[in-house]
């Protein structure tokens, strides 16, 4: 914690100007979500008049009786795991090989392992579903899982490149040197140091996963994720405030993993020993 | 007696750089061996293959009378000493020594027990609960010494070992490695760019330049008999006189070193001892160092002779400045020859 901040000198504190533009554009990205958040509790159920004629919680009943919205919940937090673990295992093994070694074509290599999330979804997504249908696949879970994959690996394999370019060689020297195998001075040595950017980049990767929609629009088959569910949602004219309330979930389980993300991964003294 | 560590025209290039070139060397059981020389000069390629990080293109080496050229370090006896220390931030003092048994699958209340020894050993035995940032630099140095010792290797390799400690420090450690070697009675090999600690910890020095071996000797013989130029300057800052400037000072068609203390400083009119070689010069400059001062002297337009004089013995430097007229004269014996 900081305490008393020292005064700094005039020309570097911000002129009145800038704090109110500032503070607007922090209103402008953060105001909808309070508004979203405030229409789970409406009474009124199919124009969002302001304010709300009255406050209720009947719309979380109602959410909670609906099987489609569990289903739906269900298959998003399965796919967002699944491919988040493969996301962990492929993205470590690829920072890994190309975190130091030099070999001919490594940068296209990392570049063809990055590009994913540079690349529009809609063009991934095109991609995934041409070459499903190519191989004759039926599009169904493992479809998602695959195109998700695609971009969390990118994530876990950022974070962790980042953290074993930070470890001195010589600590893998020391370890081999003091008698240990590859797979103890993984254990020993180099898991300690990457855990917390595994767990950065898997959450992450999951809070990625969860809300994607348009990948998923492309690779989901018949099946519904919950932003799917949301998006078909909206043509529906009965029950308005039961999206909100779904959003309000759903914004409590992402803001939980990426806020620990954050936490974890600022630099510690330990760290950065 | 089986040679603790030798080298067989051991070659390594990285790329078009020819960082050990040809270098064959063999050091004796319980040695205290320094690998000296500037940076890039071939001795750190060295150590790290006898460590086994890094395999020679061609040569061999051998440890104990074992070609150990293919061996992976984990399987090779001997450890390191890093000049980074590379202790591991995650685990304790007490963990980091004893990591090596960790690895061996000894059980942990015997590891905590040798762990505790090897630290008693380095005088860090209350430091075992604490974590490698907690501890000063010299601390760190001995924890990863005890951490080095714990398999009871045959041969120890300490990199720069004091490289990144000050100067008092320095000289403790200095005396403490020593005795340590002593004690032990293993072979050490220690790599480092600073003539002193060379000449005042081992028993042989090599010398390196361009990834080749200068000349292999004693400290004394090192420094009173260096075989090359680059000897000549590197190791107690000698002054080397080529061979064009030699002749004309001798009559000798051959190049030499002459040490800065031997060289005597008399005022323009005064006579030299009988014998000695003189010459005259002007000087360049004039250093205080507290001790002694070191003068400059240029005695012909490519040679300028370092000159050191010992404030106590009589031999200050008031009435020397800049660009005052001197003679400089020494025993023709004090010149050491140097092959070309």
């Amino acid at each position: 914690m900081r305490s008393e901040r020292p005064r700094r000198p005039s020309w570097e504190r911000p002129s009145l100007f800038t704090r109110v533009m500032a503070t607007a554009g922090l209103v402008f990205l953060h105001a909808p979500v309070w508004v979203i958040a405030l229409y789970a509790f409406t009474t009124e159920d199919r124009t969002y008049q302001f304010p709300p004629p009255g406050l209720t919680l009947h719309w979380f009943d109602v959410a909670f009786a609906r099987a489609d919205i569990w289903e739906s919940m269900r298959l998003s937090l399965l796919v967002a795991s699944a491919a988040t673990l493969l996301a962990i295992i492929l993205g470590t093994l690829a920072a890994f090989a190309l975190a130091r070694r030099t070999f001919g074509g490594k940068e296209s290599i990392t570049l063809l392992f990055v590009l994913p999330i540079a690349l529009p979804g809609i063009l991934t997504g095109l991609a995934l579903l041409a070459g499903i249908r190519t191989l004759g696949l039926e599009p169904g879970f493992w479809t998602i899982v695959a195109g998700h994959a695609t971009f969390c690996l990118v994530i876990v394999y950022n974070n962790v490149v980042a953290r074993l370019r930070r470890i001195p060689p010589s600590w893998v020297e020391a370890s081999m040197d003091l008698g240990a195998r590859g797979h103890q001075t993984f254990r020993y040595v180099l898991l300690p140091q990457i855990a917390t950017a595994l767990l950065a980049g898997g959450m992450l990767a999951f809070a990625l996963s969860f809300d994607e929609i348009i990948v998923t629009l492309f690779t989901a088959g018949h099946q519904r994720t919950l932003p799917i569910w949301f998006y078909s949602e909206l043509f529906r004219p009965r029950e308005r405030p039961v999206t909100n309330v779904v959003a309000v979930v759903v914004i409590l389980v992402t803001l939980v993993p990426i806020l620990l993300a954050y936490y974890l991964t600022r630099p510690d003294e330990r760290g950065s020993e | 007696m089986t040679p603790a560590i030798e080298l067989r025209a051991t070659r390594r290039a990285f790329g078009s750089v020819v960082a050990l070139d040809s270098v064959s060397l063999t050091i004796a059981p319980g040695e205290f061996f320094a690998l000296l020389g500037p940076s890039g000069s071939g001795k750190t390629t060295c150590l790290r293959l006898i460590a086994g990080f890094d395999q020679p293109d061609s040569g061999a080496i051998l440890l104990d009378g074992a070609d150990v050229t293919n061996t992976p370090p984990f399987a090779r006896n001997v450890n390191t000493v890093f000049q980074d220390y590379a202790l591991f931030p995650h685990m304790t003092v007490a963990e980091n020594v004893a990591y090596g048994l960790r690895v061996r699958g000894i059980a942990r209340a015997e590891r905590a027990r040798q762990a505790g020894d090897m630290l008693d050993l380095v005088r860090l035995g209350e430091f075992g609960a604490r974590r490698p940032h907690q501890l000063s630099g010299g601390q760190r140095q001995r924890v990863a010494l005890a951490r080095a010792l714990i398999n009871r290797p045959q041969v120890l390799l300490l990199d720069e070992p004091l490289g990144a400690l000050d100067l008092k420090l320095r000289e403790e450690m200095q005396v403490e490695l020593k005795g340590l070697q002593q004690r032990l009675g293993i072979t050490f090999v220690f790599v480092t760019h600073d003539q002193g600690e060379a000449l005042s910890m081992a028993d042989r020095v090599a010398v390196f330049s361009q990834g080749r071996i200068e000349q292999l000797d004693t400290p004394r013989e090192l420094y009173n008999r260096p075989q090359t130029a680059f000897v000549a300057s590197f190791v107690g800052s000698a002054n080397v006189v080529e061979r064009a400037a030699a002749q004309k000072l001798t009559g000798q068609d051959r190049a030499f070193a002459i040490r800065p203390e031997l060289i005597d400083l008399l005022a323009a009119g005064e006579p030299a001892a009988d014998g000695y070689v003189q010459c005259a010069g002007e000087i360049v400059d004039v250093l205080y160092h507290g001790a002694s001062s070191r003068l400059r002297v240029q005695v012909d337009e490519r040679t300028t002779l370092a000159v050191a004089r010992s404030e106590s013995a009589g031999g200050g430097v008031q009435g020397f400045t800049t660009g005052s007229r001197v003679r400089l004269a020494w025993r023709p014996g004090h010149a050491v020859p140097l092959r070309d």
